[in-house]
């Protein structure tokens, strides 16, 4: 079983999708450099890691989905939260530590999850939320419902256990799981040519049965594309799939990471490829992207308003919580 | 009252509860047919066939991760990992995961998933399938533990971990089941977190759980003999700990005597242990004393196996001393 080839000549997308998708690339952007900058001025503490420069994937792939289809996402989550359409201000109080966030102060950036849009939520740790996206494709076959769940991961992740494990466990139960592997080329600082000896990561689905595609990630309408099959695949119960975007990130791993280690001239060329500027393109008409940008904007200043004015959890009311044994 | 093996009666749980709940189901290795290497699922696949009664690749991280995910998505998954030693290669998604993720999600997500597992020496089966490894569980917040010594208590109280909103570690051990006890006819529970005096004594309170519940009644009995009443507790649920039942009987006897086959250092009886001296000093008439499992890993030569694990002959002299 040899690579997938990406489908040609897809058929035209509705403007509503495109804009969608345009919306949620946008606001993930605005809404990290806002985080940077909440991060900068002290109301965000602990790890910070951005989803710039990937965003088309998350945007790309939760336009594919139903509201009441699954997704796991990982400590680089923002994104993945947004596009399957989380609250922006209850994004925000969780990830400034607030009583009124998402999950009540408790997660942070690394853990935010919203039950409103199926977000089973971000993990602190490499690869542990891939068993899990299994899992919930294997309780939607529990529960027989046409759902689906994208797992995203990272190629960090792929070069763990679990996603082996989790691969060869979808393809033994055609589970209804998709495996969106974002390859940013980097494992925290270590390049992913220095971490695997092979080149496509996909190509490690059809070693386990599962139809393994590339995906240029900088290029959101190809990735919609791609999960909409994978999708439509999994809900005709014919099982999973594995989908690698190849993406990049803009910066360190996380907020307070230069990066001086990325290579300079790989990180020019994918900038000049900016998904957010592709987009544009796509759509081709400023001011729709105007009008959006321009919704964007007041939502997100209403969210850092909410966000700043929320208290923070109740210490006592915390500690009465907790059972002694 | 019917009287049935241990392990069926932990059949009769699952058979129930997928019976009433279609959304619980079965995971683990050689489960399905061949009705598990303890033989507690069989004729649960041809029940309820294979979308319930699932056989997995020997891959315990990713199965018990899929538990998880299943239980986030409203199941509620029920795995079997071979033996509590193979448990240590799923140690990132029940600690990580399954222990953290109702909280760190504010209560948005529930995992109501049990792990069921087994452990203990006794049958030569060496170092690696051999442990008592509650204590690694018993020490992470977010988790339930459940270690049933009687037929009657794993029917009810694998019901009870079945239903629970949290996720659940459920150890059995390898030389209970075959042994037999009655159990009510009819559907029962038995609520977690709640201790049972299996014998009441005014002497000495013995603390234990699990196998070693049968080797403190035996030394009870020898010593009653003697004119020696003594008090078996058997903890059954560790986490959450039935504080009070202990509490109130040590305040009664003034004596206590921890008993577990789990390695002495870090187990659950220091905690026990220092738990009464923290909030019973002033009831009680001397130390508390702690009988355990040895230091060491449990070698295969049967001899010296027996020798790692705490005897009835220990147990008895153990409360002699403190007396």
């Amino acid at each position: 079983m040899a690579l997938t080839p990406p489908a040609g000549d897809p058929a035209p997308i509705a403007e509503p999708i495109l804009l969608g998708i345009y919306r949620n690339i946008y606001a993930t952007r605005r809404f990290e450099l806002t985080c940077i900058e909440l991060y900068r001025q002290g109301h965000i503490r602990g790890y910070l890691h951005p989803y710039l420069g990937e965003e088309a994937v998350a945007a790309g792939a939760c336009a594919a989905l139903r509201p009441d289809d699954y997704i796991v996402s990982t400590h680089r989550g923002h994104g993945h939260c947004i596009s399957k359409g989380a609250d922006l201000s209850l994004m925000m109080a969780e990830i400034t530590g607030k009583a009124t966030g998402y999950c009540r102060g408790r997660g942070g950036s690394m853990h935010i999850s919203s039950k409103q849009v199926n977000n089973l939520g971000a993990n602190g740790i490499v690869g542990g939320g891939i068993p899990i996206a299994a899992g919930a494709a294997m309780g939607i076959m529990v529960r027989q419902t046409d759902q689906v769940v994208v797992a995203f991961f990272s190629d960090g992740a792929s070069n763990n256990g679990v996603f082996a494990e989790s691969l060869n466990m979808a393809g033994i139960f055609r589970l209804p799981v998709i495996f969106m592997l974002e390859n940013n080329h980097y494992a925290v600082s270590t390049p992913i040519e220095c971490a695997t000896g092979c080149c496509d990561l996909a190509g490690r689905g059809p070693a386990y049965g599962v139809p393994g595609i590339c995906v240029d990630g900088n290029d959101a309408v190809a990735v919609y594309h791609e999960t909409l099959r994978a999708a439509g695949r999994a809900r005709r119960g014919e099982g999973p799939t594995l989908i690698e975007a190849k993406t990049f990130r803009h910066g360190g791993h996380h907020v307070n990471d230069p990066g001086l280690y990325m290579d300079p001239q790989a990180l020019a060329e994918w900038k000049a490829r900016d998904p957010l500027t592709l987009m544009k393109q796509v759509i081709a008409d400023p001011s729709k992207t105007r009008i959006i940008e321009t919704e964007v904007e007041s939502e997100l200043e209403a969210a850092v308003a909410f966000a700043l004015r929320s208290p923070e959890p109740d210490v006592a009311e915390f500690i009465a919580g907790i059972p002694e044994h | 009252m019917v009287e049935m093996m241990y392990r069926e009666a932990l059949r009769r749980a699952l058979d129930e509860e997928m019976q009433r709940d279609p959304l619980v189901f079965l995971m683990g290795e050689t489960i399905a047919e061949r009705g598990g290497s303890y033989k507690v699922t069989e004729g649960l696949w041809q029940k309820y066939g294979s979308r319930r009664v699932i056989d997995t690749p020997i891959a315990e991280a990713s199965f018990t991760g899929m538990a998880v995910g299943a239980a986030l998505v409203g199941c509620r998954p029920v795995v079997e990992i071979l033996f509590v030693d193979f448990a240590m290669l799923v140690m990132d998604q029940i600690v990580n995961q399954a222990a953290k993720i109702e909280f760190i999600s504010g209560g948005q997500g529930k995992v109501p998933m049990v792990l069921r597992t087994q452990g203990g020496a006794g049958n030569g089966l060496a170092a690696q399938h051999s442990q008592s490894l509650e204590a690694l569980f018993y020490h992470i917040p977010g988790l339930k533990l459940v270690m049933p010594a009687t037929p009657a208590d794993a029917c009810g109280l694998l019901k009870s971990a079945i239903r629970d909103d949290d996720p659940v570690i459920f150890i059995e051990h390898k030389l209970l089941y075959m042994t037999r006890g009655p159990v009510p006819e009819e559907e029962f529970l038995i609520p977690l977190g709640k201790a049972e005096i299996k014998r009441p004594g005014r002497d000495a309170t013995l603390i234990t759980y699990s196998h070693m519940t049968l080797k403190c009644l035996e030394a009870a009995a020898f010593l009653e003999k003697e004119g020696i009443r003594v008090e078996v507790i058997d903890l059954r649920t560790l986490a959450p700990l039935d504080t009070e039942t202990l509490l109130d009987s040590v305040r009664r006897t003034g004596r206590a005597v921890v008993v577990h086959e789990a390695c002495k250092r870090g187990g659950v009886g220091g905690d026990i242990a220092a738990m009464l001296m923290e909030q019973a000093y002033d009831d009680l008439d001397g130390p508390v004393l702690r009988i355990a499992g040895r230091n060491t890993p449990i070698p295969y030569n049967l001899k010296i196996e027996r020798a790692c694990v705490p005897s009835v002959e220990e147990i008895v002299a153990g409360v002699l001393s403190i007396l």
